[in-house]
Parts: C-alpha cells; sequence; structure tokens
C-alpha cells in the first residue's frame, strides 16, 4: 500500500525534466538579463559622472559646440559641447534613411510582386551579400571612390557628411529591403485576391493594399535601418572627416558620436573627464537605441494583421 | 425569366487535369442559384469561372463558353477589370483588408475613380444597410475593420462588393467559417437584396440552400448532374446521384 502510495506521489520523470529544463531556461535568462543591466549600469555611471562629478551642465552638453574635454577653457571649465556630433549622427542617419527608403521599397517590391522568381535567384544572394560585407570595407570603399568624387565634383576635401551619407546609405538599404521584403510577404494572399476581385488592376492591388497593409512593417524598416546607421563607427569614421565642427553643409569634416567614440576612446586615461566625456557619448547611443527599440515595439502593436 | 449569365459545355484544366467536364448552367436575372455538391466537386472552380479569378492559376485552359449579357467573357475583347466591377465575389473566409470599415466599402468606388465624397458617403451607407450590419457599425465606421467578428467582418465583405453595384455576385460558402446566428443574418440579406442583384453560392449545407435558393445545381466529380427550380430538385430529384447525395448517401 504505502509502497504504491510512494510510486504515485513520487515525481515522474517527465516532470523532473520539465523542471530541470525549466531552471535552466531561467538561469540563463537571469544571466543575460544581468549582462544588460550590467551594461546600463557601466554606460550610465561613467557617462552620468561628467555630469555629477565633472561638473559640466548638461544643457551645456546638449548645446555647445566645442569639444575639448583635456582642455580648460577659460570659464574655469573643460569644453564638452557634444552639439556638433549630435547633429553629424542625426544628419547622416536620416539622411542615408531618406535616401535609401525609395530604393529599398522598389527593390523590395520588384522582389516579391514583380518578379519573385528573378528576384528570388539574383536580388536576395546579392542583398544578403551586402548585409555580411565588413563595415571596414564599406568605408574603404567609400575612402577611396566616393570622397576623391565628392572632392572632385564639389571641391573641398571631399570629408563630411554627404559622404557619409553615402557610404551608410549602401550599407541600409540591404537592412531595410530585406526586412521590407519579409514584410510585404506577410502580407496574407487573399487580400491581393480580394482586391483584384473587386475590380483592381494589379498594380492597383499592389499599391492600394498591399503597400498601404505594409507600411508598418516599412516603418520598423526603416528604424531598423537608421539604428544601424546611427551605431554604425568605423566606415563612417574614415569618409566623414573626424572635425568636431558644426556641419555647415554636406561637404565640410565633421563627426558624429561614434567617430569620436572610436578615436577618442584610446587616447584617454579611464576615470578622467575626458574619458567620462566619451562614456557620455557612449550613454547617447544606448538611449537612442533604446528609443529605436521602443518605437519598433510601437508600431509592430499597431501593424498586426488580426487582433 | 432572362438569363444574365449563361455557360455552354464549359470545360476547365488544370494543366492536363480536366476539373469542369463541359458544364451548362444559366443563372436567371435576380434568382438566386445554388451550387451544391460533395468536396473536390468542382464548385469553386465554376465559381471562380464567372468573374476569371482562375485567370490568376497558372497553367488552367478554359474551353466551351461562359456568356454575360450576350458576350464571351472569355473574348479577347473583354475587359477583365470591368467584368469583375459586374460580377462581385464573397469568398468563404472573411477577408476585410487591414483599413477603417468606411475605407473598405469605399475600396471598389475609389477604383473606379469616384471622387465625390457625398456620394461616397452615402454609397457605404446603403451597402452597409443593405448587408445589415450598419446598426453595429455606424459609429464605428473609422475603426480597423479587423476588429470586429467575423460575422460581421463577413457582411462588411459583403457591403464591400454591394457597393460597387454588381449585376452578380458569387459567393463561394461564405457561411461556413460563422456561427449559425451570424450564417442566418447573412442568409437574411440575401433574401433581401435579391430583388436587386443575381446571386450565385456554394454551399455545403443543405439546408441553406433550400432556405434561400429558388435554383439549384448540383455538382459531382466535375459534372453537373441535375439542375432545377430548388423545390422540384430537392422534393422529387431526377437523378438517382443527386436523391443519394440529398440523402446523406456520399459526400
Ligand atoms: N489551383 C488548383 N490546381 C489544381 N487543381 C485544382 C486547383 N483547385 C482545385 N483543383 C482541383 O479541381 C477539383 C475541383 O475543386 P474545387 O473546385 O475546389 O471543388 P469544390 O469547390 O467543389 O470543393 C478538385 O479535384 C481539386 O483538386
Ligand atoms: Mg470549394
Amino acid at each position: 500500500m504505502d509502497e504504491i502510495k510512494r510510486q504515485l506521489t513520487k515525481a515522474s520523470k517527465a516532470t523532473r525534466q520539465d523542471r530541470y529544463g525549466k531552471w535552466i531556461a531561467f538561469i540563463c535568462t537571469f544571466l543575460i538579463g544581468l549582462l544588460v543591466v550590467s551594461i546600463f549600469y557601466l554606460v550610465a555611471s561613467k557617462g552620468l559622472a561628467t555630469f555629477f562629478r565633472g561638473h559640466i551642465s548638461l544643457w551645456d552638453f546638449l548645446t555647445h559646440q566645442d569639444w575639448n574635454p583635456g582642455q580648460v577653457s577659460k570659464n574655469g571649465v573643460p569644453s564638452v559641447g557634444a552639439l556638433p556630433m549630435i547633429v553629424g549622427s542625426f544628419s547622416v542617419t536620416v539622411l542615408s534613411a531618406i535616401l535609401a527608403t525609395p530604393f529599398a521599397i522598389s527593390m523590395a517590391l520588384f522582389m516579391t510582386e514583380i518578379a519573385p522568381k528573378r528576384g528570388q535567384r539574383f536580388l536576395q544572394p546579392v542583398i544578403e551579400l551586402l548585409v555580411g560585407i565588413p563595415s571596414v570595407v564599406y568605408g574603404f570603399v567609400g575612402l577611396t571612390i566616393i570622397v576623391p568624387v565628392i572632392r572632385a565634383i564639389f571641391g573641398g576635401t571631399g570629408f563630411g557628411i554627404l559622404a557619409g551619407t553615402l557610404v551608410l546609405f549602401v550599407m541600409v538599404l540591404p537592412t531595410i529591403t530585406s526586412m521590407y521584403v519579409d514584410s510585404l510577404r506577410a502580407v496574407p494572399r487573399f487580400y491581393r485576391e480580394a482586391a483584384l476581385a473587386l475590380g483592381a488592376t494589379r498594380w492597383q492591388s499592389i499599391y492600394k493594399v498591399v503597400l498601404r497593409a505594409s507600411i508598418p512593417g516599412l516603418l520598423t524598416a526603416i528604424i531598423f535601418g537608421m539604428a544601424r546607421a546611427f551605431g554604425e563607427a568605423l566606415a563612417v569614421q574614415m569618409v566623414i572627416g573626424n572635425a568636431s565642427l558644426l556641419p555647415h553643409n554636406l561637404i565640410s569634416p565633421a563627426s558624429t558620436l561614434t567617430s569620436v567614440l572610436t578615436t577618442g576612446i584610446g587616447n584617454t586615461v579611464m576615470g578622467t573627464l575626458p574619458n567620462n566625456a566619451l562614456w557620455s557619448l557612449a550613454l547617447i547611443l544606448l538611449l537612442m537605441s533604446l528609443g529605436f527599440n521602443l518605437l519598433v515595439r510601437l508600431i509592430g502593436r499597431q501593424g498586426r494583421f488580426t487582433k | 425569366m432572362a438569363n444574365v449569365m449563361t455557360a455552354r459545355n464549359l470545360r476547365l484544366y488544370y494543366g492536363k487535369h480536366e476539373a469542369l467536364h463541359g458544364i451548362d448552367l444559366d443563372f436567371p436575372k435576380q434568382k438566386i442559384t445554388a451550387l451544391i455538391g460533395p468536396s473536390g466537386s468542382g464548385k469553386s472552380t465554376f465559381l471562380r469561372c464567372m468573374n476569371r479569378m482562375n485567370d490568376l492559376v497558372a497553367g488552367v485552359t478554359i474551353t466551351g463558353s461562359l456568356k454575360l449579357d450576350n458576350k464571351d467573357i472569355y473574348s479577347p475583347k473583354t475587359d477583365v477589370v470591368d467584368l469583375r466591377k459586374r460580377v462581385g465575389m464573397v469568398f468563404q473566409q472573411p477577408n476585410p483588408f487591414p483599413f477603417s470599415v468606411f475605407d473598405n466599402v469605399a475600396f471598389g468606388l475609389r477604383l473606379a475613380g469616384i471622387k465625390d465624397r457625398a456620394l461616397i458617403q452615402e454609397r457605404v451607407e446603403t451597402s452597409l444597410k443593405q448587408a445589415a450590419v450598419w446598426d453595429e457599425v455606424k459609429d464605428k465606421l473609422n475603426e480597423n475593420a479587423l476588429a470586429f467578428s467575423g460575422g460581421q467582418q463577413q457582411r462588411i465583405c459583403i457591403a464591400r462588393v454591394l457597393a460597387v453595384q454588381p449585376e452578380i455576385i458569387l459567393m463561394d460558402e461564405p457561411t461556413s467559417a460563422l456561427d449559425p446566428v451570424s450564417a442566418g443574418k447573412i442568409e437574411d440579406l440575401l433574401l433581401s437584396i435579391q430583388d436587386k442583384f443575381t446571386i450565385a453560392i456554394v454551399t455545403h449545407n443543405m439546408q441553406q440552400a433550400s432556405r434561400i435558393s429558388d435554383q439549384t445545381a448540383f455538382f459531382l466529380d466535375g459534372k453537373l448532374v441535375e439542375v432545377g427550380s430548388t423545390k422540384q430538385l430537392f422534393m422529387a430529384p431526377q437523378k438517382e446521384e443527386t436523391s443519394d447525395y440529398l440523402n446523406g448517401k456520399f459526400g
């Protein structure tokens, strides 16, 4: 009797495995969570030290144009004005996204609606290849081709926002295209049928239904492209000129948050203000990518095809 | 009684496979014709010939004739876009666009190039009323159509077709994905609009066919076995297969 009772109340093998698996999953999740929290903590504590310990005002940091954290300026505090980099980063990001979007839409439509077979055969591998190319290669190509061409056409050095934009354009184009292709493919076939059955031409069914239904997907794709452009360091650094000046045109040397970070991080000493100032730039980058993520979430919640 | 659409010796091949073996069928004006028969008997295939939706399937060949107002819809002169405005279609699964109710119903009107907002507004309202869904959506015309129940979505889709004012409405098992109450509402609305439209409805549901249709056509294995007034076909079928099917011996 007791033997049977014991047998019945004992957890089965499956239950034990189940518990075991749950624990492993829980621990992994916990570790990843911890990692994310630590990164945030590190960047935030160092980035905020500029303001709390270095006594730089946040307002000055965001609006001043002089970047020279290593030297004390006339008013007694180092100049830590990040405005040129912030403007530079936003300019190349927004401009490259604006430039890439029409191309991405056309390519994605070609691959999904106009010539799915040929698109699949030729464009898909090209896009996958473009995504996989390391950014230093893009930077190098930009340096040897785009910069001289800009120099030849517009004069000046050739370095600047325009060169950065063009390099980023090539880099974000495949990102935006391939993500948008996925969301076009996710538009159910029966929408197209319904439109055709109502007397739409093929083109009308594409732009009045498929394109419209996929707007949330397009926005998500663009934001992902922008996130990539905003965070790209190496390729941009190679062609933008790296002068922390507020850009007044597209062809004079400028800088971005990432380019200042990568050029400066090796030349400063941990714990000093110049170093912390770079962490403050990193904090902006982190907050921006958080912002991009939130946007994607928000759009994703609205753009579902079922309730 | 004038026939709006007539099929003569209509054959359809999916590649080499002959799915319709010479169908002769007339659709009398402003009557409801029910197409019944077991799965795979070719009802949907036949229906999709009537608005040339089968054109979208690769490898389909069609022979014989299918005439709308005495003009062959498969002649090279036919404007398919125009044909589909005259022959509307409601699908088995409710398939509203992921837009507002208003934009769904106005879709066909805007396609037709109608710009007059007052006219669009009026047509949308009339169509939603005809589709017996106006009372449920009138305060929510700007809400996404996907936010409504399946039955409401299907009636919105019917309104979307009615708005274009087609002559013929094709319906492929429009209630089979719905609960009985929603199905009943759709049956009632079909009866209420039958004096304005010619309707061809595929249905698996014998009761539904007998309740709403004037004429019933029984399909089996790609052949039209029997067609007649609904009363006569249900009460006194001429063919043995028909009576076997009606008595539930197969299908
Ligand atoms: N797209 C298609 N390609 C090839 N064969 C098809 C296609 N659609 C239907 N068929 C075939 O045609 C026959 C009739 O199908 P269908 O018209 O869907 O029947 P029903 O609607 O009466 O159930 C079936 O044998 C089916 O397998
Ligand atoms: Mg069918």
